[in-house]
Parts: structure tokens; sequence; C-alpha cells
């Protein structure tokens, strides 16, 4: 079956691939009469740098992913794998960070618009709630380990706490920059306010734009892990009838 | 930061130009700066590889001989061996060390487009190199796990270094895989953002597309490495299990219970068989390019070889597994992985075709990079065709624990891409010093090393079909299928791979003296098409171009274009009556 599967999905990617090369049929060694313009630059570079860098990013929490699962067991769950029910702060730490998340979009809409008090607000409030859900994140910790959970030879544990604290570390990643911006903006705070529209759209555009899409897919990423861990804890079937 | 993002903003260049000699030279953000900081310290921590292989072939061909070397310490040389070859010296050097020099200088812009991050994953990969080699000298020594680090043995009592060198093992591989993604994100937005006018995807040498391709392949595939690192040095440290099955070790029972050995060696391999090509494609790509300055012809199939680069790429990733057939692992899968590995070699074999087409009664200057270039084309020819025995399931099984894999990937991922290395270095020293290099001493390391490879490796083939295993020790006389003149080989093997290791030493004085005393060099010596030959300077200065930056009119490889003056136009001369395009090429001069 599973083999079945890999060979049809071997063959689509070759067809996939053959539609593709057809795309390079320039032929190089032909005049192109003056030079020809190249279509890369239409894009900044951070922008293009980052959206590599998200391709790592999705590869290694990608490969976390499949490790949970390859060590779960495909058919019958690995006698060593004890689920254990998720702290129930996961669910107010969600919350924080999807309005961290729409506060980020507030700022870029903000910026866009020049508007630099309520891009200023914006981000602020964006930078609190996930500071509330970094926050929040230790109390899970925490919590686990004084209800007696906390027990690293079980996988599911330790799973737990190797996808949390990676995804946390991405998290202060981004409030790094996100300091780092704060502050450029406090320092360009003292521009007449003639000039500060064009100036705070000018300079920040793109950082925020940047942190924006940053706090957008760490979200996403988020939202996998927690589904991940929600559907493997010993409660999940309560959560899913409470869903439903 | 961004006044290299977009090519054309030269006049904030002159802002930036560092005036220190240490912010020149060592905090330096130059790329060129960069590539050699790479090179030199991938070179320098590659020679204490070195002297391990020969420390290990001394005591194979001559057991009993040299009382130091114990059994642990042939396991720990086999070990930082192979990892720092594969890692720290292949991958280290051709992405940070050439990818660095070349990307920026073949598509005519000034530098990576974040120079600053570029300097910190030089820094990095320094880390990363100090931790291993801190890791020699921790109590226990080196890990000898074996540079797969399978678990698990790699983090159990018995194993050399199973203390601190198998943590210091994992925690450099962590910092270098941090230096590679900040290096490699650098020369992939490079490629894609930051190429001169007329520089379009389909006019780049294929150098650049083999380190393109390269970079992305390891920005993909490192994670692996990473994920398995962290989840080993969990294991060995706080006593998770999700490597370490229930176990019982010198008589107790350990705690752990369950783990998967089997999914540490699917993740490492998910990393490993791209590592593979990590390595060869900037070498593919390269080593093209020397095959057509040096025979004066255009590339044979330019856009097939960028087919197949992009082809191997996607390919790498779903054939790890036949690296694992004798791990226990479900035999359909290795059905599947044997079909895979047999389908990557047909856009490798048509590249070796296209090397081969290409010199083809060309103009063949047997110049010191083409010669390493040809031994390439032989090298990685027999190693791929043993390749393709291994590859098969069925021949893997009796073989897999013989040194016909030992041969097999010294062949192929060993010997070829350094072959490439030596070419390169040969090809661009010129540029990079501004000297040329003495021809003779290179022609005398050409042929030590690669008659030397030969007298090395044939010899092991046959080991390994006599089904003499490897990682052994010793072979006494308990073993006693292996017939005598198995030693005798050995003998001949450890004698030749000495002089081969003592003939690297002619190369670096080569490199060392002709750096001072060398022949003032030619602009462009080898006549070449590529944009880095153009430069108004040798070696190149900061920011590459002067004021203006280069534009392109045609692609890198118009060699021997009938009708034209010279016997090459450079990509950036524009179309002229004297400077036709190369289209005319192989149809006879159009009047």
């Amino acid at each position: 079956m599973s083999l079945t599967v890999a060979y049809s999905a071997l063959i689509t990617g070759i067809l996939v691939w053959l539609v593709l090369v057809t795309r390079f049929r320039t032929k190089s060694w032909e005049p192109l009469g003056v030079t020809a313009e190249i279509d890369g630059q239409r894009f900044p570079p951070q922008r293009v740098g980052l959206w590599v860098f998200l391709a790592v990013v999705t590869s290694l929490f990608g490969l976390f992913i499949a490790a949970f699962f390859m060590r779960m067991g495909h058919d019958v769950v690995a006698p060593d794998w004890k689920p254990f029910p998720e702290p129930m702060i996961l669910w107010i730490n969600t919350a924080a960070l999807i309005i961290g998340s729409v506060a980020m979009q507030w700022a870029r809409s903000s910026v866009a618009k020049g508007d630099a008090v309520s891009t200023r607000r914006a981000l602020i409030v964006a930078g609190v709630m996930t500071l509330a859900f970094l926050v929040g994140q230790v109390l899970a910790w925490r919590l686990m380990i004084m209800s007696g959970y906390f027990q690293p030879y079980n996988p599911a544990v330790a799973f737990f706490y190797l996808l949390t604290l990676l995804h946390a570390l991405h998290v202060i990643g981004g409030m790094v920059v996100w300091v780092r911006m704060l502050l450029r903006m406090r320092a360009v705070n003292a521009a007449p306010p003639a000039t500060e529209a064009v100036d705070v759209r000018r300079r920040f555009r793109l950082s925020v734009e940047l942190c924006t899409v940053y706090w957008h897919y760490l979200l996403f990423v988020w939202l996998v892990v927690f589904a991940l861990l929600l559907t493997h804890s010993i409660d999940s079937e309560f959560v899913f009838d409470r869903l439903c | 930061m961004a006044y290299v993002a977009i090519a054309d903003r030269d006049h904030e260049h002159e802002l930036h130009d560092p005036h220190s000699w240490i912010r020149k030279y060592v905090w330096s953000q130059d790329h060129k700066v960069i590539a050699i900081q790479y090179a030199v310290v991938a070179t320098a921590i590659g020679l204490v590889a070195l002297v391990m292989s020969v420390l290990m072939r001394l005591q194979l061909g001559f057991p009993d001989t040299f009382k130091l070397i114990a059994p642990e310490h042939y396991y720990q040389f086999i070990t930082m061996h192979g990892m720092i070859m594969v890692i720290y010296l292949l991958t280290a050097l051709f992405l940070g060390g050439f990818g660095n020099y070349l990307i920026p200088l073949m598509l005519g812009s000034r530098d990576m487009v974040f120079p600053y991050m570029n300097m910190l994953s030089f820094w990095f990969y320094l880390l990363a190199v100090l931790i291993l080699v801190a890791g020699m000298f921790v109590p226990g020594g080196p890990t000898g796990a074996g540079w797969t680090l399978y678990p698990p043995q790699a983090i159990l009592p018995g194993t050399p270094g199973v203390t601190w060198g198998i943590l210091c093992m994992l925690a450099s591989l962590a910092v270098f895989i941090i230096a590679f993604t900040m290096g490699g994100l650098n020369y992939v937005t490079t490629v894609l953002q930051a190429r001169c006018r007329g520089m379009t995807f389909m006019r780049m040498p294929l150098s650049v597309w083999g380190i393109f391709t390269a970079s992305i392949l390891g920005l993909l595939a490192f994670p692996a490495l990473f994920v398995s690192a962290i989840m080993m040095a969990l294991d060995s440290t706080i006593g998770t299990s999700f490597f370490l099955p229930a176990v019982n070790s010198m008589g107790e029972n350990l705690k752990y219970s369950g783990g998967s050995p089997l999914l540490f060696q699917h993740l490492f391999w998910f990393f490993g068989h791209p590592e593979v090509y990590i390595v060869a494609l900037p070498a593919f790509g390269i080593v093209s390019d020397l095959l057509s300055t040096h025979a004066r012809r255009n590339i044979f199939g330019y856009r097939m070889m960028v087919w197949a680069i992009l082809a191997i790429g996607v390919l790498s990733f779903v054939v790890w597994a036949h690296h694992m057939y004798i791990s226990g692992m479900n035999p359909y899968f290795g059905f599947f992985f044997a079909t895979t590995t047999l389908i990557i070699a047909v856009p490798t074999a048509i590249k070796v075709y296209n090397w081969v087409l290409t010199i083809w009664k060309g103009d063949v200057h047997l110049t010191v990079p083409m010669l390493f270039a040809i031994g390439f084309i032989f090298t990685f020819v027999n190693g791929g065709l043993t390749g393709l025995f291994l590859g098969n399931v069925t021949v893997d099984v009796p073989l897999s624990g013989t040194y016909f894999v030992v041969a097999h990937f010294h062949m192929v991922m060993g010997v070829s891409p350094i072959m490439v290395v030596f070419g390169a270095i040969y090809h661009w020293y010129p540029k990079i010093t501004g000297r040329m290099f003495d021809e003779t001493l290179g022609k005398v390391h050409f042929w030590a090393t690669f008659l030397g490879t030969y007298a090395i490796y044939l010899p092991m083939h046959y080991l390994g079909i006599l089904g003499v295993p490897r990682r052994y020790y010793a072979y006494g006389d308990s073993i006693s299928f292996i017939p005598e003149s198995v030693h005798l080989a050995n003998e001949w093997i450890t004698i030749s791979a000495v002089i081969v290791a003592a003939i690297q030493l002619v190369f670096l004085y080569n490199l060392i003296w002709s750096y001072f005393r060398g022949a003032k060099a030619d602009p462009n010596p080898w006549r070449a098409t590529t944009l880095e030959w153009q430069t108004p300077d040798t070696p190149p200065k900061h920011g590459n171009w002067g004021k203006d930056l280069p534009v392109v009119y045609r692609w890198a490889y118009d060699y021997s274009v009938p009708g034209a003056k010279e016997d090459f136009i450079p990509q950036n001369v524009p179309p002229s009556s004297d400077t036709p395009a190369g289209h005319d090429h192989g149809h006879g001069a159009k009047t």
C-alpha cells in the first residue's frame, strides 16, 4: 500500500518536473537583442531572504513532526508513549498569540497608511501579547513539572517540551527584531510631523511587513503544533466532543 | 546592508569601504575575504583529517607495528576523519569558499545581499570547528561512534568519547548548521536578487547553478541533522528515549525504553544523502566551467546540464534509505529506494556524457586545472559505476559491510570533489592572489594524486569483493577466510596513501610560495568568458567592479565562435561584427 503511494508520488513528481522544465526553454546562446531585463529584482532581498528562511524553518518543524509520528509508532502506539492531559493554559496562550498576530496585521495596514502613532500602538500590542504567550508557555512547562507529568523518558512529554521550546525560541527571535524596530522608531520620533507619514512608510513599511509575515507564520506553526499535541493527549476525545 | 541589494546602486558602496586593517581582513564583510577565511580554516581542519587517515592506514597496513594506535583511537580517527572531510572540509570549502567567492563575481554584483550575516556565518563556522577540535582534548577524547553516529552505540558506555566527545560533536554540528543556514540564505538570495543587468538565469555559469542548487539542498536537508543532533544530545544528557531502545548495558538495564534507532537513521540519511549532492553539485558545476574554458568549447547541452542539476537536486531527497538496506527497515522500502537511486543515475549520466562531448575534438589545453577536471571525470565514472552496484538491494546486502563501499564512496564523493577543488583552486588562483602558481609542481601534484588515488582505491574494490569487512581495527588469525594477499594489498594501499598524503604538501608549498614569489598573473590568464575574469582589478577590490557594474549580453560559453576575432567572447561584450553571438557555433560562420 505505502509502496503504491510512494510510486505514484514519484511519478507525479516526474510529471510536474517535466512541466516545470519547459519553463527553461530559453536558448541561452542566442542573442537577445539588447540586454534582457532580469526579473529577479522586483522584490527587496530582505523579503526573499525571509521566505527562504521560512522554508528552512518549515523543514525543521516538518522533520520534528515526522519524528513525532515515527516515534509514536505507525499501527500500534509505542508502549512507552504515555499520553498526558495538556495544561489548559495553552488555550489562553493560543488566544494571546492570535491577538498578537492580528495586532501585527493592524500595524501593517497602519504603516501602509503612514499613520505612525497607530503603527506604534499596534506594534506594542502585538509585542505585549506575544510576551504574554511566552510567559504562558513558561507557566505551562512549570504546570507540567508540578503536576508530576514531567518524565523525560516518556517520549510524549519529551516531544511536548521539545516542540514548544523550539517554537518559543523562534518567537524570541522575532521579539528581538521587534525590540530593535521599536528602538529605531523611537529614534525617528523626533522627526517633524509634516514628513512623518512619508517617513514612517518609507522607513518601516518593509520591517513591519516582514515582522507580520513572520508572526503569522509562527502562529500557523503553533496552531499545527498545538493541534498535534492536543489530538495525542489523554483528553483528546473530550476536546473533540466539546468542539464538535 | 542593502547597498548591494539592488546591484545598480553603486554610488552607495563608497560609504561602506572599510579602512582599518581589522575591518578589512578579520571582521570583514567582503565576500572575497570571507571566502578565503572559509577556505583556510577548511584546509587546516582538512589536514588534521588527512593525518588521521594516514594513521588509520598505518594501522591497517602494518598492524602491531604502531603501538600508539590503540583500537579506540582507530575508531576516533575514523569518526573524525569522516565527519571533518564531509562537512567541515568539503561542504565548507565548496559553499563557504567557492560559493562566497564566485557567486557575486560571476553574477556581476558587488557583494552578497546580507554581508553582515555572511561574516557571522564564517565566525559561527570557526566556532563549530573550534568546538570540534576541543572535543579531541576533552576527557575520553572525541567520539568513536563512526561518522554516522548511530545510536544506541554512540551514547552507550564502551564507545570511545561517550561522555564528552559525543556532546562536543553534536554541539559542533548544531553550530555548523546555524553557520551554514546564514551562509546558505545569502547564497540563495544573492543568486535570486543580485544578478547584474542581462544576467538571466539561463545565462548563469554552471558553477553558480551548482552552488545555488546545493545551497537550497543544504538549507532543506541540514535541519534533519539538526533535529537528530538535538534529540541525541537529549537522550545522552537528560535521559529522554527518542532513539534509545530498552537496553542492557554492562550488565544493567538502563532506564531507556522503546526508542527507535531506525528513526535516527532515517533522519540522518534524510540529511546524509542530499549532503552527497551538496558536495557533488558545486563540483559538477565548477568542473563544467573548467572543461569548457580549457577545451575552448561551449559546454555541450547547457540547458540539459541545468535541468540535470535541478533534477538531481530534487531526486536527492527521495533516495536516502539506500544507505539503510541492511538496517532492518521494511524490505519493500528498499525496492522503492533502489528504483529512485537508479533514476538519479540518469541525469548524472547525462552530465558525464555532456562533459565528454564538451572536450571531444575541442582545443584541449592540458593546463593543471584541466588535468584535474579530466581526472575528475575518470574518478567520478568509476565511483558512479560502483554506485549502480550498491544501489541495488540484492548486491548491496553482501557488499555493504565490506571495503567495496569504502572504495565506492571515496571514489565518488571523496576523491572526485577533491579533484574539482584542486582544479578550481589552480584555476582561480591567479584571480584570487594576482599571481601564477608553479605549473610543474602543479602537474607533479596532479599525477601523484590521480595515480595515487587508483593505487589506493582500486585494490579496495577487490578486497570488498573478497568480503574483507570494513571498520575493523585489525584482521587477526581468527578471520580465516581472509587470504594472505589481503595483507599484502593493505601494505600496498598504506604505502600509496602515505605518498599521496605527502604529495599534498607540494600543493600547499606551491600555493604559499607562489603567493609571494609567483609570476604576476594576467587579469584573464585562461582567456575565460565569465565575469569574474573581467574585473577592473586583479585581485578584485572591495565592491568588485569599480564605478560601474558590468552588463551581460551573452551566455557564459562563447568559446571559439566562428567569425569572432578571438576564441572567446566575455559575457559583458556586446554583439558586433567582431564578436558575433554564439548561436552560429557548430553551424559554420554565417556570412
